[in-house]
């Protein structure tokens, strides 16, 4: 009794300021979105009234909605595997017995994932910098260029991915690597026994060894790709012609700047949503997995 | 062989060159004359090393203040939000209560929520308490997070159930046994979540942009966003400013870089 006591006087703090800055939020936010919350309702509660669905069927019918979530797919379709690609690229170096310096190396490669990301939004700003940038320099030095590449539609969204690669590569990159330093040696040697070379080391030990880490990683990275907001904030401010609006900036500018509440946490709740199907999928592909 | 080393040495130099070029150009930068970096072919160095940039930086802005503000609330957020996780944390993993279990389930659970959906109802929230424009508004959504009450009670579950017996059968209080035989025990993942406490709240964008719309209060990344879209101009300046924003958070990544990687691959293992 002493000690079922004890446990609530110390748990009590975090619980109870998750439920009042958390949870009581998001159930609040449920409510707010089937209100029509704008600068006339935060005046004055009297003016707010019940829309039932009517933000959702907004949503349907804006062109820029539809939009900033087609951005939004595109950043993560590209910049998903794109991110993985380079983080196992990294990984299988510093794992390799070849490599030289390894520590160091990790360190560098890990260093993007601690900077403040407005910080070094504003660095590849100006990176990107058509006339000056030291991208575009280095594409002429190899006959290229130069681009355009926060001023054109159909450059901006790539290049914020290339800074989002950068930026986030060496955080999968350790988990992948602890994944590869979990592959028994013996593997590799019967496979080398059986005359498999590098690649057909790679292909048929490595590769279904580290399939499982690798469905994690990916579901964890997409759902942080989905929320993608400080960098178009910082490089391009969802432009140029709102070609890098995500479906937080649309939230952070229809909510903050144009002050309509309940439609700006209906678009928090599509994210919501499009999160929940992912981990729903995670958790059914790692289920049949583990059964196997 | 030896070209299959060559080739992988190869490519981790131009990798670390890709992870590291910007920073040094960052640095090199801020160190120019201003207007110099707007040339072609870009200068790579500083032709004139000189402090300039960071001398008008905190002569012409508040810079001083916006720093100070993000240490207070980065220091403040990193203490009470380890203090919260650890006393939950150690609660969930070695004391019986009531619901428990099912409690942690729903916990866990909440964490596929992204923080987002919380914030246009929280922001209201902190109106009606009158919170917009202060360092409580700030901190109050980092006072306690699952994540870290989960990577607490990971920890904690390796400390032997014989050894709390033991003190309490010698007649120790419950209080007693979390502070003298916890907390030292779970000083390693202590020392982690403090440090991504930091981190986090140091480089928190969103929430403090939204909060915060006195200047007087606002924290660096706010006010480097601001200043980065008034003196789209300065790259020096910028860049001078970039440095003061990231020296603080490298440094300590590089002081507690091994806590903080386990920490990094106990959070990710979620089961």
């Amino acid at each position: 009794m002493k000690r079922n006591a004890a446990a609530w006087m110390l748990a009590a703090p975090a619980l109870f300021a998750l439920g009042l800055f958390f949870f009581l939020p998001i159930a609040a936010a449920l409510l707010l979105s089937f209100t029509d919350f704008d600068l006339y309702a935060l005046a004055d509660l009297g003016n707010l009234r019940f829309v039932g669905l009517g933000n959702y069927l907004t949503l349907l019918r804006t062109p820029l909605f539809g939009k900033a979530l087609g951005n939004t797919i595109e950043f993560v379709v590209i910049g998903v595997p794109l991110s993985i690609a380079t983080s196992l690229g990294a990984a299988l170096m510093i794992n390799s017995r070849l490599a030289r310096f390894k520590p160091l190396f990790r360190t560098i490669f890990f260093a993007p994932v601690v900077t403040t990301i407005v910080a070094v939004a504003v660095i590849w700003r100006y990176l990107f910098n058509t006339q000056f940038g030291l991208i575009n320099w280095a594409l002429g030095l190899i006959g290229l260029g130069p681009v355009n590449w926060l001023g054109d539609p159909h450059w901006a969204m790539p290049a914020i991915v290339i800074f989002a690669v950068w930026k986030n590569f060496g955080y999968n990159m350790i988990i992948l690597l602890a994944g590869l330093q979990a592959i028994p040696d013996e593997l590799y040697e019967a496979a080398r026994i059986d005359g498999a070379g590098p690649a057909a080391q790679f292909r048929h030990v490595t590769m279904p060894a580290l399939a499982p880490v690798m469905l994690v990683v990916s579901i964890l990275t997409m759902a942080a790709y989905f929320q993608l907001f400080a960098e178009p904030y910082v490089m391009t401010q969802g432009g140029p012609v709102q070609s890098t609006t995500s479906i937080l900036y649309l939230m952070f500018t229809q909510g903050f700047e144009f002050w309509n509440l309940g439609y700006a946490t209906a678009v928090a709740f599509v994210l919501f949503a499009i999160l929940f199907a992912l981990t729903l999928v995670q958790l059914r592909l790692s289920r049949r997995w583990s059964d196997r | 062989m030896k070209r299959q080393k060559i080739l992988v040495n190869a490519s981790m130099w131009l990798l670390g060159l890709f992870a590291v070029a910007p920073l040094l150009w960052m640095v090199s930068v801020s160190l120019m004359q201003p207007g110099e970096a707007a040339h072609f072919p870009p200068p790579l160095l500083p032709a004139h090393p000189t402090l300039q940039n960071y001398v008008i930086l905190f002569a012409t802005t508040d810079m001083a203040r916006f720093f100070l503000n993000s240490l207070i609330l980065a220091t403040l957020a990193s203490v009470i939000s380890t203090s919260f996780n650890v006393m939950a944390g150690y609660a969930f993993a070695k004391l019986e209560f009531r619901g428990r279990d099912a409690l942690f389930r729903w916990l866990l659970a909440a964490l596929v929520i992204p923080a987002q959906v919380a914030m246009i109802p929280l922001f209201l929230l902190c109106k009606e308490l009158g919170l917009v424009n202060s360092y409580a508004g700030v901190l109050v959504p980092s006072i306690a997070t699952v994540f870290g009450i989960f990577l607490v009670r990971q920890y904690a579950l390796a400390i032997p159930d014989e050894l709390l017996e033991a003190a309490r059968i010698d007649g120790a209080g419950e209080w007693r046994i979390f502070r003298s035989i916890a907390l030292p025990a779970l000083t390693p993942i202590l020392v982690t979540l403090a440090t991504f406490a930091f981190l986090a709240s140091w480089s928190d964008f969103l929430w403090p942009l939204i909060i915060l719309n006195d200047t007087d209060m606002q924290t660096l990344p706010v006010a480097l966003a601001n200043l980065a879209r008034e003196h789209v101009q300065d790259i020096e300046l910028m860049m001078a400013g970039a440095v003061i924003t990231l020296a603080p958070v490298l440094l300590l990544f590089l002081m507690v870089q091994r806590y903080y990687l386990s920490g990094l691959l106990a959070g990710s293992i979620k089961g």
